[in-house]
This record gives C-alpha cells, sequence and structure tokens, in this order.
C-alpha cells in the first residue's frame, strides 16, 4: 500500500484497503476556525432541533480551533463569530484554541506545522479546503465542510473512499530563484484544476528530498487546486526534526511500502522548472513569469498560508533588500511565530524600508474578506492559491498568482517580473 | 422531482461566485441565499424559483470547503445541480447535508439541455425526463454510499 492507504487502513481497523473501497477512518485531529466553526455550530443548532445530543464532543482533546479568516475582527458580524469560537471551546473543554491577540495565532494551515499539531501517519481533517497543506508531515490532511466536521466531532470519525495516488517525482535539485509555488503552478498547469480531482496527490523524488518542510508544505497547499482529496509526502528524518524543534514529543517517520502501487507517475526534471504564474481567473491558466513581463500592477500581495511561511518572506526580502516598491506591496506573515522571527532576522525591516506595509496574521485579503482588497479593474500579483473571478476583491479585478520571489520582484518594478530578471 | 433548469453553460463554476469570501463570516440561511451566484449572476436570486435545477459544465463548486455553497443555492430554491463532474467537497457537502442533488451527465446530455427546460429527475431509475422536449436522458448513478446518505437524508440519519 502507498502511504495515504496505509493510513487509511490503519485508520479503519482494516490490514489492508485498495482505491475505491468506502471506510469510516478514525480521524486523529479535526481544526475549525472563525468561518467553519460557526458554521459547525449552526450544525449543531440543527442536530439539537432533530433530538440528537451536541452536549459532549467524541474526544475534545483532538480538537484545535485558530481564529485567521476574519481577524482582527473587521467589523461586528466578525467580532461576535469570535464570541462565538470562545464560548465554544469553554462549553466543549477544547484546550488548543489560538486566538489573535493573545500570544501564537495564525493561519490554521500554518499553525498545523508551526505548532507541530499534527504527526506523520495521523488522520487530520478540518473545516477549510486548503487542510490538504498539512499531508506534507506525511499525514492524511483533508479539507471538509461543517456537516461532516461537526460529524467528525461528534463521532470521532468520517467516511472516505479510498482515492487512487498519482504520483508526481521531481528529479534534482530546484535552479536559482525557482521555489516549490512554481512547481506547483506548473503542475496545475499541466493537470487542469480539476486533474487531480477525487485523487491523492503524492510527491517524491530526489528534488523532494532536497526540499525543506516549508517547501514541501507549498505543494500539498496547492493539490487543493487540482482538485485533490490530499497531497502528501512521505516523511523522513527532516520532518520528525522539525516537529521535535517545535514541540513534537511522539512524531516518527511513516512512509508507504516499498512495492506501492500509483495509479499514474508524472515526471519532472527540475532543472527544466522556471519561475511560473497563473493568469486570471484560474490556477491552471498558467505561464512562465517571462511572458508576462509587460503585465502592469497596482499591487503585490505577500501573504496566505501558501506564501507567508518564514522561507517565503525570506526569499521576498532578499529581493527587496535595498530596493523600493513601485505598488502598494503587502506582507502579512502567516503567523506569529513566523512574524518574531522575521522581525528577529531583520526581515520585517527590509520590507518596511522598501516602503512596503506589514500586516498581522490574517486571511483577510486571499479570500477577498478584508485588510487589503483590490478594487474594480486592480491588478494583482499575490503570493496566494486562488484566482477566481472575485476571489481577492472585486468581480472585476484580477489576480496573478506567484512564488515570493516573484512577487516581490515584481513590486520592485511595479510589473510581473522573472526574479533571475532583475538589476 | 420536477423543476425548471437556470443553465450556466460555463465550466469550473467556483464557490468564490457561487458565494462571495466576503458573506463567510454569515451563516444565516436567509441572508446567505441573498448573496447566491453573486459573482456570476447577481440577479440569480430574484430570478430563481423554488425547485429550480442549475445545469452546468464540468467542475462545479470548485474551490472551497465552504458549505455556504450549498446551502445559499438550495435555501434559494435549487433542489439539484445537474452537472458534467463535481468537485468534491461541494459534491459531499451536498449531499452529507442533504441540501440538494449533485447530478452528473455526460457532454451530450448537457448540451441538450436547454435554460428553461422543464425537467423531472427520477434517481431510482438514473433518469432526467426533458418534459419540454420530450426527450429522456440518463444520469450518472451515485455510489453505493452517496445513494444510501441521500435516501438517509444525510450523514446524520445515514446508519453504518
Amino acid at each position: 500500500m502507498n502511504i495515504t492507504e496505509k493510513i487509511l487502513a490503519r485508520a479503519s481497523g482494516k490490514t489492508t484497503v485498495s482505491p475505491d473501497d468506502v471506510i469510516f477512518a478514525k480521524v486523529d485531529k479535526v481544526m475549525v476556525h472563525d468561518v467553519s466553526g460557526p458554521g459547525v455550530m449552526k450544525v449543531f443548532d440543527k442536530l439539537q432541533k432533530q433530538g440528537i445530543d451536541t452536549s459532549k464532543l467524541h474526544d475534545s482533546s483532538k480538537v484545535w480551533i485558530a481564529e485567521d479568516h476574519f481577524v482582527p475582527s473587521a467589523e461586528k458580524v466578525s467580532a461576535e463569530n469570535i464570541v462565538k469560537l470562545s464560548n465554544f471551546s469553554k462549553k466543549y473543554d477544547i484546550k488548543k484554541h489560538f486566538k489573535y491577540g493573545m500570544g501564537q495565532y495564525g493561519i490554521c494551515h500554518t499553525l498545523s506545522h508551526e505548532e507541530a499539531l499534527v504527526n506523520p501517519g495521523e488522520v487530520y481533517v478540518g473545516g477549510d479546503s486548503h487542510t490538504n497543506t498539512t499531508g506534507a508531515l506525511g499525514a492524511f490532511a483533508c479539507g471538509l465542510g461543517h456537516t461532516d466536521v461537526a460529524y467528525v466531532l461528534l463521532n470521532g470519525e468520517i467516511w472516505f473512499k479510498v482515492p487512487e495516488t498519482y504520483y508526481f517525482k521531481l528529479d534534482g535539485k530546484l535552479p536559482p530563484h525557482v521555489m516549490a509555488k512554481d512547481f506547483i503552478l506548473k503542475i496545475i498547469g499541466d493537470i487542469g484544476n480539476d486533474g487531480g480531482a477525487y485523487n491523492t496527490m503524492q510527491f517524491g523524488g530526489t528534488g523532494i528530498d532536497e526540499m525543506s518542510i516549508e517547501s514541501r508544505l507549498t505543494l500539498a497547499n496547492m493539490t487543493t487546486e487540482a482538485g485533490a482529496k490530499n497531497g502528501i509526502i512521505e516523511s523522513d528524518e527532516k520532518t520528525v526534526q522539525y516537529l521535535k524543534e517545535r514541540g513534537a514529543t511522539n512524531a516518527s517517520i511513516f512512509c508507504g511500502d516499498a512495492d506501492a502501487n500509483y495509479s499514474k507517475i508524472f515526471e519532472y526534471d527540475a532543472s527544466e522548472l522556471e519561475p511560473t504564474v497563473a493568469k486570471p481567473f484560474s490556477p491552471d491558466n498558467i505561464t512562465i513569469a517571462r511572458e508576462l513581463s509587460s503585465t502592469e500592477l497596482d499591487k503585490s500581495y505577500i501573504g496566505s498560508c501558501t506564501g507567508a511561511k518564514y522561507e517565503d518572506l525570506l526569499a521576498a526580502a532578499k529581493i527587496l533588500k535595498g530596493k523600493k516598491v513601485k505598488i502598494r506591496t503587502e506582507v502579512l506573515p502567516a503567523a506569529i511565530s513566523i512574524y518574531k522571527r522575521a522581525i528577529k532576522d531583520g526581515l520585517i525591516e527590509i520590507f518596511l524600508d522598501a516602503g512596503a506595509t506589514v500586516g498581522p496574521p490574517t486571511c483577510g485579503a486571499c479570500c477577498g474578506a478584508h485588510m487589503g482588497v483590490l478594487a474594480k479593474d486592480e491588478i494583482c500579483v499575490s503570493t496566494t492559491n486562488r484566482n477566481f473571478p472575485g476571489r481577492m476583491g472585486h468581480v472585476e479585478s484580477q489576480t496573478y498568482l506567484a512564488s515570493p520571489q516573484v512577487a516581490a520582484a515584481s513590486a520592485v518594478t511595479g510589473k510581473i517580473t522573472d526574479p533571475r530578471d532583475l538589476n | 422531482m420536477i423543476g425548471n433548469v437556470i443553465k450556466y453553460e460555463q465550466d469550473n463554476i467556483d464557490t468564490d461566485v457561487i458565494i462571495p469570501g466576503t458573506y463567510l463570516k454569515i451563516h444565516d440561511y436567509n441572508e446567505l441565499a441573498t448573496h447566491a451566484m453573486e459573482g456570476l449572476d447577481p440577479d440569480f436570486p430574484s430570478k430563481v424559483k423554488d425547485g429550480d435545477f442549475i445545469v452546468a459544465g464540468k467542475n462545479f463548486g470548485c474551490g472551497s470547503s465552504r458549505e455556504h455553497a450549498p446551502i445559499a443555492l438550495s435555501t434559494c430554491g435549487i433542489k439539484a445541480v445537474i452537472a458534467t463532474s463535481f468537485a468534491r467537497i461541494f459534491y459531499r457537502n451536498s449531499v452529507d447535508g442533504a441540501f440538494l442533488l449533485p447530478i452528473e451527465i455526460d457532454d451530450e446530455t448537457y448540451q441538450k439541455i436547454s435554460n428553461s427546460d422543464q425537467l423531472e429527475i427520477n434517481i431510482e431509475n438514473n433518469q432526467i425526463k426533458n418534459i419540454t422536449k420530450n426527450e429522456t436522458y440518463s444520469m450518472k448513478p451515485f455510489s453505493e454510499i452517496i445513494a444510501k446518505i441521500i435516501s438517509a437524508g444525510g450523514i446524520f440519519k445515514y446508519k453504518k
């Protein structure tokens, strides 16, 4: 069995599973945030009216809560949702609640790795589509809606159809100025935005072995944009080390069998990859950054679970050091822990000196919610993950998805810029 | 189940156009319904009638896990979305929450159905009757688990 099959077999108490088997998997970790949490509460209200007991969770120690989408509270409805979340965690005795303004908090997917909340080999579900991110640690990580998350919270398990697995093999090391973001955009461009639908997208090969954990997280994060059920990378010493540094006590290597089956294998040569951009209005609408060098921009956005991890900020800062931005540029570290490290290492000063604005961790403008949404006809280069119509603001705004290096180089010139071409 | 078609000749109708991100903070179903399809067709809430079906191309509901998407459509009165394929979270949210039926059809059937056609969906025999055109099409049968959850009335009523 491959790693996804092995995890789902263990979680469903079976010795073996195959693609298309329907199983009920015991869930090890569950996440809700300030959008899905109140959504789950609404489901609980409906269930109570039907006489279903919602007074106790199956196991509140498996649950954690993030405040990320509409924080700092944009207006009173968002503020009320944060109060509801606090009442929820109090009522159900949920200890891991990362509150904004109270120490560590950040985007839910970023917390999953920064706080070592999920271990290799576990089943982790979250009320957010980019839950796939955490599969980079060697877990089965899958996004669900409110009803399914409510079911998991009350019953500790949920049904899955065992997915087929597509294996993406990367040989060699990424060239200078090419990032994991470029690789995943290239893949989505190749297979299309439903090219991984209902399936697992697994990454491996020497190029993945070489990659940092944060780069691997970028790959798994955007498997969602190809419609995948989960993205996954077999854990290694690097994974275990990364988790231990962040407080994990029982993280160990978990991999698939040597004779595992994959329904398709896609092979990539790292040396052929280039800075890549997804044009409006779909993540699969890709081209190389150099093709877009005449595209004038209004804004550069360096944020989100996809593109504001420490390594993303470091890559952007290296480009912005000693330069000035020509367009509105916003940098929002994805978690307080990353923000603090970026201050300590001088990255925030580089951003501010370049003229960029630095904001608190939030999903904010990535989902068109608040804190930097786009006006009609505005054009943005962004390190985020989606560029559907209206995704980051007005339905007639445009978003180009790119790596942190492309977003930083473009901030300097005001046009989409391949970082290799920046003087 | 009989209803009239609102057809969007488009693939990849994503959750950001079905219910834009700015409304994710809202959990009142009636209020969400007033913003359904706002990113694609702002007139949708005023023209949709209770019992209507949406017909669209492939990968309907791609993007986010927001359950607001099937909630907004079903609260407007949409009983089924008929498409050539669905994104997985929209599909399972529709079924597990018992909001609406996600019905898969082939390309040929998709071409044959027109806006405003009156259809009768029969999931017992996997048939769609086009009353307006006097034609009959087949739909892709639901998988066993999906059929059972639909017949139970959602995941919470489903008995393993």
